[in-house]
């Protein structure tokens, strides 16, 4: 029942420009007065893949939204089958040696099966959701979904991957809440993973502990639901310190750093000072394209992945800044507009599912470059030079595409499926 | 499930609006650090790629009263290398052995200097041949971090002719950088040493300037200019002396390679330095660029003491040419006049007590006024004069002609003349009771617990030369400084004058040293030396009824102070004929 109204250009556009944004300071970011071989030539690179990605998107508008919920599972299947591959054939790849992301067949890296997984989950999330009669109204209506997210999401950060782990959260909560779970579920969802993170000061977390207790009598879940919760949290709290020390040094750097960064200026804190120093200096017209001398000087590093922002921010500044900003606010309002005007629950769902796994990209690797954010080796989606994620984002912008075609034209006209 | 049109309207715009804060966050959160904070991470863009490197700045030249050079700045080149870690600044030097000869204490060296001071190249080559810089620059693109920076260097034209008074100049070192002193300095400038360059170093060293390199995040430079404008050094002005610069070579040429001594040349009316000698002397062109240890340890160890300033620094006892001190301390108090004969004739000797105290000439001179003694140098009536005066009245006129004090001459190291000025000094030395009377007799023929040096005689006698008044002797011109040290009648001073005119003529100790045409007045000295040869001395000025010059000349090992007297004179001669013409306050400024 696919139902065409017509074809969503300005969402393309937008892709598009912020695509093309992205290219130029992947050509820029290979600027340097130093030469850096993984940066040389990156934009010819990335517009090959862009090529790819064309094809990719066109194809996928080919494909129906009900295809789409069919083909979730098998996709969700493939995905969890290629992450545990990777996991115990994978390799590092560039900037992250360290991790096993990338499979890699003859020594030619094929991808990162991780940004394909993001998609996967969102349809398969999308499919669990829809199926449910009514709106999630307790913890226990919330553990299949949490499961189809919590599978793929250990894998991920084993690898690991803090990143595109957070991308997941995003992408789980951005879709509950879509569905319309009510706000004290969310928080009580989320409640072990901030008990996680405020373990790390007795007073924050104990003070987190008794806020949560008082949304417990207030919304009074099911006595079981409440004693798990607090159990869980106290667990999580427990366990704080010995997750602390299962991290690797350097990701323990990182979040340490995050909270003082005039910490070890050499060290780990050296990639967010010299990023805060290039985007500062950039003032509000920037250094001109291609003439940041940070980046030609190589202090920024990844300044073509992970740190691509700060080299935008140095060469064309607060002004560069806000356009770019702009743009993605204008993409992720379209988004939502798509999500509210789609055809069905699950094809809504979906659009939101990849909204929010931008969103959170957005955030926190925008975030980061100026120390908001603690440095998870997120890239920028359309921005960071890399093939599988260009290449997801695109075949995501060709669900969108479709889910837009065959939405409603018209607010208010909500179509199909009652009960 | 089914999502409500509503419900999902609702959510949308939720979502829209939270998507729109984070956005407006982020934008708020750059607005800070772009714009509001821009220029603090502006200036740490600039501190990450901008390594500046020094420009020295000319030190003034030095100059005599009439414009001569004294010392002067030639072209020269230093080679630095910038540093940005020791091992990759050790390797780099590694390599440039192979095309200058660098042994590995010298990279040692280099390197210590990067830790010192690592923003600062460090010096590599202070004074570096043209042959060696054509060389570098051929090889410059093997070496990105290498400086080749054109430095001014030091000149003395005159070379040891003026070292005495110029001193030179080096690099300053660890220790000296490390004194409060020396705050403001940094590795690799140059500093004073010695005379004029260190006693005006904050006037000439003038302001270092600055170019600027760009350097990449490993430290390698990758533009050698433009990356910002340069700051061009200041220059240190013009340092201008009241040295007579023909004098002080002719002053130099007297001393003949054998010779040890000083001589210092004034103009008595406003205490101007025309000239200042010290034998033997080195050449201050050897320190310029640094001086080898082995030539620096010749010049230190040498018995000769070539370092020592021996006009300022070398404190001898007067001998002969004190006596005018005793005459003075004695006329002035009313017990002598110069027309005036002691109790006991000279024959060649007085008995004090049990000891004899002998004259130095042994067949005795007979009755003699004052003014005979002075001019036949009579120890006996002195021995006399000074038993009359009281080693009490001695030590206090002595002190109140200033014997005991520095002249506070613009050079550096002056010493301390030694003159007890109360007789405490001799129980100190000697223990109460363990010392006689006899000291007296010593010290009034300028012997014994006194030693003065060149410079300090040069000022009593330019006192004796005017009014009585002592002027502050000075290198670089400044207002005249005079202190009353005697009051004498003008008639009393005149026949002083003419006393010591008798000296240099046929009656007196220094005939051989009269100079036709010049009518000069002075007094030999002949210093007992317990080391070996007495010292000779003369101190004495021209004309003498209208004095324009004093001259101080001190022969160590010489025997006898004709040798003095025959210098000086010539010293007197040269300067009455050929300047004193000109005029003599062409300095200023």
């Amino acid at each position: 029942m696919s139902r065409r109204t017509g074809s969503d250009l300005p969402l393309v556009l937008m892709a598009l420009l912020l695509t093309g944004f992205g290219v130029a300071t992947v050509y820029s970011a290979g600027q340097t007065d130093v030469p850096i071989s993984a940066v040389q030539g990156a934009w010819v690179r990335q517009l090959q893949w862009l090529a790819v990605g064309l094809v990719a998107f066109v194809v996928t508008t080919r494909l129906s939204v009900r295809f789409l919920e069919w083909a979730a599972l098998p996709a969700y299947l493939l995905a969890i089958a290629l992450l545990v591959v990777t996991l115990v054939f994978g390799s590092g790849g560039g900037t992250a040696e360290s991790m096993r992301g990338w499979i890699t067949i003859g020594g030619q890296r094929l991808g990162q099966p991780s940004e394909m997984a993001k998609l996967a989950v969102a349809l398969m999330l999308a499919k669990v959701l829809t199926a449910y009669r009514t709106t999630p109204r307790s913890l226990m209506e919330l553990v299949k979904p949490a499961a189809v997210v919590f599978v793929p999401w250990a894998l991920v950060m084993a690898q690991p991957d803090l990143g595109t782990g957070l991308a997941f959260i995003g992408l789980f909560f951005v879709m509950l809440f879509w569905v319309g779970v009510s706000g004290p579920l969310l928080l009580f969802a989320a409640s072990p993973i901030i008990s996680l993170v405020l373990a790390s000061s007795t007073g924050l977390w104990a003070a987190w502990f008794v806020l949560l207790l008082v949304v417990v009598w207030w919304y009074k879940p099911y006595v079981v639901e409440g004693v798990a919760l607090v159990l869980a949290n106290v667990m999580m709290g427990v366990a704080a310190p010995i997750l602390w020390d299962k991290l690797q040094p350097h990701q323990q750097d990182r979040l340490l750093v995050f909270l003082d960064p005039s910490r070890d200026p050499r060290g780990s804190a050296y990639q967010v000072l010299q990023s805060r120093i290039a985007i500062g200096s950039g003032g509000w017209t920037g250094k001109g394209f291609t003439a940041g001398t940070q980046k030609r000087l190589a202090f920024l590093p990844e300044q073509h992945t992970d740190f691509i922002w700060a080299v935008l921010g140095e060469e064309l500044g607060f002004l560069g800044v806000t356009a770019a900003l702009v743009l993605f606010l204008m993409f992720f309002l379209r988004v939502i507009r798509v999500a509210t005007r789609a055809s069905d629950s699950f094809a809504s769902l979906v659009a939101m599912g990849l909204a929010g796994s931008w969103f959170v990209h957005v955030v926190v690797n925008v975030g980061m470059t100026i120390n908001l954010m603690p440095i998870t080796g997120i890239p920028l989606p359309f921005f960071s030079y890399g093939g599988s994620f260009l290449l997801a984002c695109w075949i995501a912008m060709g669900m969108l595409y479709r889910i837009s075609a065959e939405g409603r034209g018209l607010a208010g006209e909500f179509p199909i499926m009652s009960t | 499930m089914n999502l409500q049109p509503n419900e999902v309207h609702r959510r949308g715009r939720v979502a829209a609006g939270i998507a729109a804060a984070c956005v407006a966050l982020l934008g708020a959160a750059f607005f800070r650090t772009q714009v509001l904070e821009h220029s603090r991470f502006a200036l740490q863009s600039d501190d990450n790629r901008l390594n500046e490197v020094p420009l020295p700045a000319p030190r003034g030249m030095i100059l005599d009263r009439n414009g001569e050079v004294i010392a002067e700045n030639v072209p020269g080149y230093t080679v630095s290398m910038l540093g940005h870690r020791s091992d990759s600044l050790r390797a780099a030097l590694q390599r440039l052995a192979a095309v200058v000869p660098l042994s590995d204490s010298q990279i040692a060296t280099v390197v210590r200097r990067f830790r010192a001071s690592p923003a600062r190249p460090a010096t590599i080559i202070t004074d570096a041949s043209f042959e060696q810089v054509s060389v570098l620059e051929e090889q410059r693109s093997r070496f990105p971090n290498l400086v080749i920076q054109a430095a001014p260097k030091r000149r003395y034209p005159d070379g040891r002719a003026v070292a005495a008074l110029v001193g030179y100049t080096g690099e300053i070192n660890e220790a000296e950088l490390a004194r409060e002193a020396y705050r403001d300095y940094k590795p690799g400038q140059q500093v004073g040493r010695a005379g004029l360059e260190r006693q005006y170093e904050r006037d000439l060293r003038g302001d270092e300037g600055s170019r600027f390199v760009e350097v990449d995040a490993r430290g390698r430079v990758v533009r050698q200019a433009g990356a910002r404008p340069d700051r061009a050094p200041v220059p240190g002005p013009d340092l201008h002396t009241t040295i007579d610069l023909d004098l002080q070579r002719f002053v130099a040429s007297l001393f003949d390679s054998t010779m040890q001594g000083g001589a210092v040349a004034l103009d008595p009316a406003t205490g101007a330095v025309l000239a200042l000698h010290s034998a033997p002397i080195y050449d201050p062109n050897a320190f310029i660029g640094g001086i080898a240890r082995a030539e620096y340890e010749a010049l230190r160890s040498d018995p000769r003491t070539p370092l020592y300033n021996k006009a300022l620094q070398g404190a001898y006892p007067p001998a002969s040419t004190f006596k005018l001190a005793t005459a003075i301390i004695a006329m002035e108090r009313g017990i002598v006049g110069l027309d005036d004969r002691m109790a006991q004739p000279c024959t060649g000797g007085y008995l004090f007590g049990s000891r004899y105290f002998r004259c130095w000439e042994k067949d005795g001179h007979g009755s003699l006024t004052l003014a005979q003694a002075i001019e036949k140098s009579c120890d006996v009536y002195f021995y006399q004069l000074g038993l009359r005066l009281g080693l009490d009245r001695f030590l206090t006129g002595g002190t109140e002609l200033g014997f005991s004090q520095r002249t506070g001459i613009d050079l550096p190291d002056e010493r301390q003349p030694g003159w007890p000025e109360a007789t405490a000094y001799f129980n100190r030395l000697y223990g109460r009771g363990n010392w006689t009377n006899a000291v007296t007799l010593n010290l009034a023929i300028g012997q014994g617990e006194n030693d003065q040096t060149v410079l300090s005689m040069a000022r009593f006698y330019a006192a004796i030369a005017t009014d009585g008044n002592a002027v502050r002797p000075h290198v670089v011109d400044r207002p005249v400084e005079r202190t009353r040290l005697f009051d004498l009648t003008p008639e009393q001073l005149a026949g002083l004058r003419e006393a010591l005119h008798g000296v240099v003529s046929t009656r007196g100790t220094a005939g051989s040293a009269a100079i036709r045409g010049v009518e000069v007045a002075g007094k030999t000295g002949t210093g007992q030396n317990s080391h070996g040869k007495d010292h000779g001395w003369f101190v004495g000025f021209a004309p003498k009824d209208d004095p324009k010059i004093v001259v101080a000349v001190l022969v160590a090992f010489g025997e006898h102070g004709y040798v003095a007297a025959r210098m000086a004179t010539k010293i007197m001669e040269r300067y009455l004929k050929t300047t004193v013409i000109a005029p003599t306050n062409t300095v200023g400024g």
